[in-house]
């Protein structure tokens, strides 16, 4: 799996999962298929009862199953939903805060504990007068008619209310967590692809082949060496959305190959310098973690400055942090019209760093503080291989 | 080849040394007498050296640093005395999709980078092709005003380049800072905008401030139908417009409701007083 995928998948299933002991499937079809199992379950308990003593009536045992039996799932799968709708409501009350939900999950587990009893209870009522009505019996009604026999059937319904409950609620949970598994796949292909899309900028590429095509014709020797470049970098493009991590040596590498390209298309008016220190060049990172950072400093920075100017990748060690830094010397931060591809850029670069690290990692983007101005962004990351 | 064509001067604005050099080398071995009057690596020397060296072709590349290809041509079509006919101009993009579709549907010539040998020779014919045409006709007015209108539909309502970001939301107010104090100024009150430099001029009838925001981004935060852009660096409240009085120059001056001076529309933007 894709590693920028996870917070958004996690997102998506805590978003979900609030809902998980209560969500009814609102469709029709899923109210019939219930109906239809509450049935079948309520048949099979009028044979069970009737093969366990022969005597009693076989009509009326079957009318007494179908009528209790449905008017306890009406009740109790009316009462489910009527519960979720006002759980719905409390929660969009209280926005989508993350907190609150915990505690709304564990009064919508409250409800259906206090449903179960008191749905099967009226739903038993009102199932047995119907029964009655139709076999001109009379089952016993607990606590209504003051009768002290506390039935067998009313232990039985409450047996079958849980038993059946028990049952739907898994299959739920089962359609739900298959649900889930689709659509966090769907994500995970959906921002491997976009990407994709954010590193091989189709300005950059074309450009690049512009200049490619041109220099086989003046230098063959320094086009092969670019063209060499120019795979280096696709293929860790392409690379970098399936394995997790590479050491910062092959980082620094990528974007000299990246920087070297911009500066066949740039010529003097940019000047790179690349600095990693002996003893971080073995550290762990996500692949092309700085590329969005550089390519920013290099299209919103430096490209449309008329003079040009520098840009310089730094890592350093700060305690138990690894510190990586890009600077440019280019218009800036004012200067620059934010657009979808910066936001897209720094947006994927916290997202992955989130991911991997939660808070102990973070992306600041701020002014250069210097006389030369421009933009610097800084990741902090901890130390060592990431896990 | 027509004599006349061996006169012929172009000017190129690219960025990338390489592709400037190549294609100032492609243009050598295909059209041999074009002579290359100057080959400018940003928007703002390319507008200086084709106002001073009045080349008969402009070949520019659209994405450069300062002005962008198009806004080179908007400054060209203000700027460009009237006696002289305005050149041809030839853009050059790598990959801007909305730029593309623009230019398809404007039928100016452009071209796709990287050049490939028969395009650009295609290009040069039809820049022949034209030439001789406006020597024919004479008729430098008639395709002065097919390129205006051309230009008008590449820079698109209020001004902005294609294939720019999300229509920004719209200003109700204007904040401008002087000092400590912040002003706050309902954009219905402003008579006029003017870019200087980094800053705008925000003119109303009572008096003036200075933002620091360049026009091109205040302009689509404007509605396009009550403030009309009348030349690059002005935009006017419609409703504070009590005159326009056409030049012989083909500009047009505008006297203000509530303001003393007048302001003087482009060519380009000439039109929008036709009715009046």
């Amino acid at each position: 799996m894709n590693r920028v995928s996870p917070p958004r998948a996690a997102a998506a299933v805590s978003r979900s999962d609030g809902s998980a002991p209560e969500a009814p499937s609102r469709r029709w079809t899923g109210v019939l298929r219930r109906g239809a199992i509450v049935v079948v379950a309520c048949c099979l308990l009028a044979v069970v009862l009737w093969l366990s003593d022969r005597r009693i009536n076989v009509s009326a045992n079957f009318i007494y199953s179908l009528s209790i039996g449905i008017s306890c799932w009406v009740m109790l799968d009316g009462g489910r939903s009527l519960a979720w709708a006002v759980l719905q409501r409390l929660r969009r009350g209280r926005g989508s805060a993350g907190n609150g939900s915990a505690g709304l999950r564990s009064l919508a587990w409250a409800v259906v504990v206090l449903l179960l009893p008191l749905g099967t209870w009226v739903g038993y009522v009102i199932g047995a007068t119907i029964g009655d009505a139709f076999t001109g019996h009379r089952l016993p009604k607990p606590g209504l008619d003051g009768s002290s026999d506390f039935g067998g059937s009313l232990v039985i319904s409450l047996l079958m209310a849980v038993g059946i409950s028990a049952i739907l609620f898994a299959r739920e949970r089962l359609a739900m967590s298959r649900a889930q598994i689709a659509a966090a796949e769907r994500l995970a292909a959906e921002s491997r692809l976009a990407l994709l899309q954010s590193q091989l900028e189709p300005h950059m590429l074309f450009n690049t082949l512009a200049n490619l095509r041109v220099l086989i014709g003046l230098d063959a020797t320094r086009a092969q060496e670019m063209l060499d470049r120019l795979i280096a970098f696709l293929r860790a493009t392409l690379a970098a959305s399936r394995s997790s991590a590479h050491p910062l040596a092959a980082e620094f590498d990528r974007l000299a190959d990246y920087l070297a390209l911009i500066g066949v298309r740039m010529g003097a008016r940019l000047q790179v310098r690349l600095d990693l220190p002996e003893d971080l060049r073995t550290l762990l990172v996500p692949p092309l973690l700085l590329q969005p950072l550089v390519e920013n400093a290099v299209q919103h920075g430096l490209e449309p400055k008329v003079a040009g100017g520098r840009i310089e990748v730094t890592a350093r060690r700060d305690g138990p942090r690894l510190r990586l830094s890009v600077r440019d010397t280019g218009l800036g931060l004012d200067a620059a019209v934010p657009s979808s591809g910066t936001h897209f850029g720094l947006q994927q670069v916290r997202e992955r760093l989130a991911a991997l690290h939660g808070d102990a990692a973070s992306l600041l983007l701020q002014a250069a503080e210097d006389a030369e101005g421009g933009t610097l962004a800084v990741v902090t990351l901890p130390l060592g291989p990431s896990p | 080849m027509n004599p006349a064509l061996t006169e012929t001067s172009a000017l190129i604005a690219e960025d990338e040394p390489l592709l400037a050099a190549h294609l100032q080398a492609e243009l050598a071995q295909l059209w041999p007498a074009l002579r290359i009057a100057a080959v400018c690596g940003d928007g703002d020397s390319a507008l200086e050296q084709a106002l001073a060296k009045r080349p008969q072709l402009c070949f520019l590349d659209i994405r450069m640093p300062g002005r962008s290809g198009l806004e080179v041509a908007q400054a060209l079509a203000e700027d460009w005395p009237a006696e002289q006919p305005f050149p041809l101009l030839v853009f050059a993009t790598a990959y801007d999709q909305y730029a593309l579709q623009a230019f398809e549907r404007q039928a100016v010539d452009y071209l796709l980078k990287p050049l490939d040998r028969t395009r650009l020779s295609a290009c040069v014919q039809r820049l022949q092709a034209r030439l001789e045409e406006r020597q024919r006709r004479q008729d430098a007015h008639g395709a002065l005003q097919q390129t205006f209108q051309q230009l008008r539909a590449l820079l698109g309502p209020g001004g902005a380049l294609p294939g720019s970001d999300f229509p920004p939301p719209r200003l109700d107010v204007i904040s401008a800072q002087v000092g400590s104090v912040v002003h706050l100024v309902p954009v219905d009150e402003v008579v006029y905008f003017e870019a200087a430099d980094k800053y705008v001029r925000v003119v109303t009838a009572a008096r003036e401030h200075l933002i620091r925001l360049p026009l091109k981004e205040l302009l689509p935060q404007l509605d396009a139908q009550r403030f009309w852009q009348v030349h690059r660096s002005v935009v006017v409240q419609a409703r504070c417009i009590a005159q326009a009085q056409r030049e012989e120059s083909g500009k047009v001056t505008l006297r203000l409701k509530g303001r003393p001076e007048t302001l003087t529309a482009s060519r380009l933007y000439a039109h929008l007083f036709r009715g009046l």
